[in-house]
């Protein structure tokens, strides 16, 4: 069965709507996506038909919701390949996974001053942060790779940035602004002969690229919901098993625990340790219909469409006087994330008249500061497709800034 | 709609700024910068406001809104200064409910439309705060801070 994008756009509502008279052109996915009918359906009848509390209640509503829990966690887990469903522990978000990450596995390897994390400049602020505060919490170093022109890790000092010292590796699967894909085999191998952890932010990767943890060569991985067409407030940490049944708790308090005296209390195991709380329920099951969505479509079929509209948008942009694009010039080792910027205007200011046209971006700096410090730019306009991006939307862009370039000119 | 945003006064300021650049001798510097967009800006003023200096690096709106500052506040005794700054950060507050009086704000007036853009109006009021901040360090009472909401 092919692709067709026409078809998929029906399923989502928001399409339907204008902006500011135009017709919405939403190029914003890699800051949220967009919901299907199929994702809005099953978290509204989950509410209206199901609603209980999970793994607690031995009525029939709590086992209902209990059931559609573990069965979200479950098909979560297929689509990434994960060996079991245990290795899929909900989080809030991507951040909250990698907090929780960072925070477990320091205290796990009694990370101190002389061990070493690296990370590199092209992370999010999500996957940096939590490592600049680990490190300041055990005195522990942090370093990272740089970046080339062309928008790709500079791997050259990988075997005297990755060394004996280094306890964990960090790094982003995918770029948010330069669209990069990271080929993470060399980093991992490495890492591996050293003894390292290696976690991926696979925040920008899972929604786009079909992923199988198995072969992906991370120990951990962290991503989220809302960027796959699920709902905000959920999102994945994904672990060998083995590791996470070493790993201690993050957040503590009801539904992580074995037993609980006064003088002390024992944990669950994974993935319950991690989950804390009354977990986002709905949220998780909203998840687990998206990853319903995304499979019959095929991430394949997804990837490829993305490819296809990424192609035909690097033309566009490229075709326009004064377009510079941050990042990998060509569809190779990159996804539909493009940023760029238009000679004399801000990225504001680009974002303003565009949004008069009906034409979403997303301007600044991405909460990747130091990503436009490395290309010497104080914020850059950032267009991001997904599985229901047209041409027409594309052309819609380029027309766009036609526009900017009249008001700016 | 965007007429409302971009006015030319705005555009003018904006490609040929006026009394761009750090000056010296000052007596107070603040350097303030919008984290959501990067938008930067440091102002320096003298303790009678005779020299009111800035730099900065940003949108059209935060980079024509230092150059009428520059313009309506240097060599202004504190007493108009403070008026003009009220007047202004009034304006930006008003979400375009209010006429802006020109005697006061001169080319300011022209950032009425930017008040109908609440994700702009910091952009505006990043220069104005950063100047208050200076002044405040140069020993110059402006005016309070604003709640600013965007």
């Amino acid at each position: 069965m092919s692709f067709d994008v026409e078809q998929v756009r029906k399923d989502f509502p928001i399409f339907e709507r204008e902006v500011n008279g135009h017709p919405l052109v939403y190029l914003d996915s890699a800051n949220t996506s967009q919901k299907p009918v199929q994702v809005l359906d099953v978290m509204r009848a989950h509410q209206e038909r199901y609603n209980g509390n999970v793994s607690r209640s031995v009525h029939t509503l709590g086992t209902e919701s209990t059931e559609a829990y573990e069965g979200a966690r479950a098909r979560i887990a297929a689509f990434i390949g994960a060996a079991s469903p245990d290795e899929v522990v909900f989080t809030k978000n991507s951040t909250e996974a990698i907090n929780l990450a960072a925070y477990s596995l320091g205290q796990m390897l009694r990370l101190g001053p002389g061990d070493e994390v690296v990370i590199s400049e092209m992370e999010h602020h999500s996957n940096l942060v939590p490592w600049q505060l680990l490190c300041e919490r055990t005195g522990a170093t942090l370093r990272w790779f740089g970046i080339t022109d062309s928008g790709f890790l500079d791997e050259s000092p990988i075997d005297e940035l990755i060394n004996e010292r280094t306890k964990i590796v960090s790094l982003v699967h995918m770029s948010n602004v330069l669209g990069t894909v990271n080929d993470v085999s060399r980093i991992s191998a490495r890492a591996r002969e050293v003894g390292a952890l290696v976690m991926l932010d696979c925040s920008q990767s899972v929604p786009h690229l079909p992923i199988d943890v198995r072969t992906l060569g991370a120990d951990l991985i962290a991503f989220t919901g809302h960027k796959m067409l699920g709902p905000t407030g959920i999102g994945v940490l994904w672990g060998r098993f083995d590791l996470l049944a070493e790993m201690p708790p993050f957040l503590a308090g009801g539904s992580m625990i074995e037993t609980v005296t006064m003088g002390g209390t024992t944990f669950a195991a994974p993935p319950a340790r991690f989950e804390a709380g009354t977990p986002p329920i709905t949220e998780a099951i909203g998840l687990g219909a998206a990853v319903d969505y995304l499979t019959g479509l095929g991430m394949d079929a997804v990837h490829r469409h993305e490819q296809e509209i990424t192609r035909y948008a690097l033309d566009a942009l490229t075709s326009v006087p004064g377009v510079r694009i941050f990042g990998p010039a060509t569809i190779e080792g990159r996804g539909g994330t493009v940023s760029f910027g238009v000679d004399g205007v801000h990225p504001h200011d680009v974002g303003q008249v565009l949004d008069a046209l009906g034409v979403e971006v997303r301007v600044g700096h991405h909460c990747a500061r130091p990503v436009c410090s490395r290309f010497s730019v104080p914020a850059m306009t950032r267009a991001s497709f997904y599985l229901y991006t047209t041409p027409a939307e594309i052309d819609a862009l380029a027309r766009g800034l036609d526009q900017v370039r009249k008001v700016f000119g | 709609m965007l007429d409302g945003l971009y006015q030319e006064i705005i555009l003018d300021h904006y490609k040929n700024p006026h009394g761009r650049g750090l000056r010296d001798p000052f007596d107070g510097e603040a350097h303030h910068v919008n984290p959501t967009c990067g938008d930067e800006i440091t102002v320096r003023v003298s303790a009678d406001l005779s020299e009111v200096s800035y730099d900065g690096l940003g949108c059209s709106i935060s980079q024509a809104s230092a150059s009428v500052l520059h313009e309506l506040v240097q060599g202004k005794d504190v007493a108009s200064a403070a008026e003009i700054h009220h007047a202004f950060v009034e304006l930006m507050q008003s979400r375009g409910q209010i006429e802006p009086d020109e005697e006061v704000l001169g080319d300011g007036i022209a950032f009425a439309g930017v008040a109908k853009f609440p994700a702009r109006v910091k952009c505006a009021l990043l220069p104005w705060m950063a100047f208050k901040d200076a002044a405040a360090r140069a020993g110059v009472d402006v005016g309070v801070s604003p709640e600013v909401k965007a």
